[in-house]
């Protein structure tokens, strides 16, 4: 199944894309998905358990994926 | 009560007539803007970017918790995204109740929570020509330096 992966602000300038998809085995978390984007070029010095949200909300780390969702690599938030 | 993310102006006077009501004897606005001086250095503009979707809904939800605990319906928040200059608004919490404690309450929950949960970043300009990520949820430097 695939999911899309979206990256922002200091996060996307590492990794130098703003969304990607990946192919993923059922059963996957969002653990998994994390531990994917930081095997990217660039992306090593990431947060090993950055902020997540899945389909637009704050997601846990063990948060089991569906084909079709969005999951967001949020960078700390600096609203304001 | 109202949210909106924005790519335009603030205009405060609107948002402050937005929750008049006779019922109210408290109006606070309170407005975020852009200062000269961060950590020491010379700030020239800042550019504003969102997960527009979720931020949205975020700062709905935070709203409407703030509108519940206390007890008014008369709040509206607008933030700005896009690039701004110094001294321009960045965000604008207008609050109104029928007294002030609980409007001081309302309007510092909002601001608070959509500093820890709102996904805003903000890419400071300096006069030096250089920029850098904020964080501004710790108050820490740019994360630039550890991602």
């Amino acid at each position: 199944m695939t999911v899309t992966v979206l990256l922002f602000a200091s996060y996307a300038d590492a990794i130098g894309e703003r969304s990607m998809s990946f192919d993923i085995d059922a059963g996957a978390t969002v653990a998994d998905i994390v531990g994917l984007v930081r095997a990217l070029p660039g992306a090593a010095q990431l947060p090993r358990e950055p902020l997540v949200a899945v389909n637009e909300r704050y997601a846990k780390r063990d948060r089991v994926l569906a084909h079709g969702d969005e999951v967001a690599i949020i960078p700390p938030v600096a609203g304001g | 009560m109202r949210t909106a993310i924005v790519e335009r102006e603030i205009n405060s006077s609107a948002l402050i007539a937005e929750v008049a009501d006779h019922a109210n004897g408290a109006t606070l606005l309170f407005l975020g803007t852009v200062r000269e001086l961060n950590d020491g250095r010379a700030v020239s503009g800042m550019e504003y970017s969102a997960y527009r979707g979720m931020a949205e809904r975020e700062l709905a939800d935070i709203v409407a918790e703030a509108a519940k605990q206390f007890v008014t319906d008369d709040i509206v928040v607008e933030h700005r995204i896009g690039t701004l200059t110094l001294g321009d608004a960045s965000v604008a919490i207008a609050v109104a109740h029928p007294h002030r404690g609980a409007a001081y309450d309302a309007s510092r929950y909002v601001i608070e929570q959509l500093k820890q949960r709102v996904p805003i970043w903000k890419l400071e300009h300096y006069v030096d020509g250089s920029r850098d990520w904020v964080n501004s949820a710790t108050g820490d430097r740019p994360e630039t330096e550890h991602v």
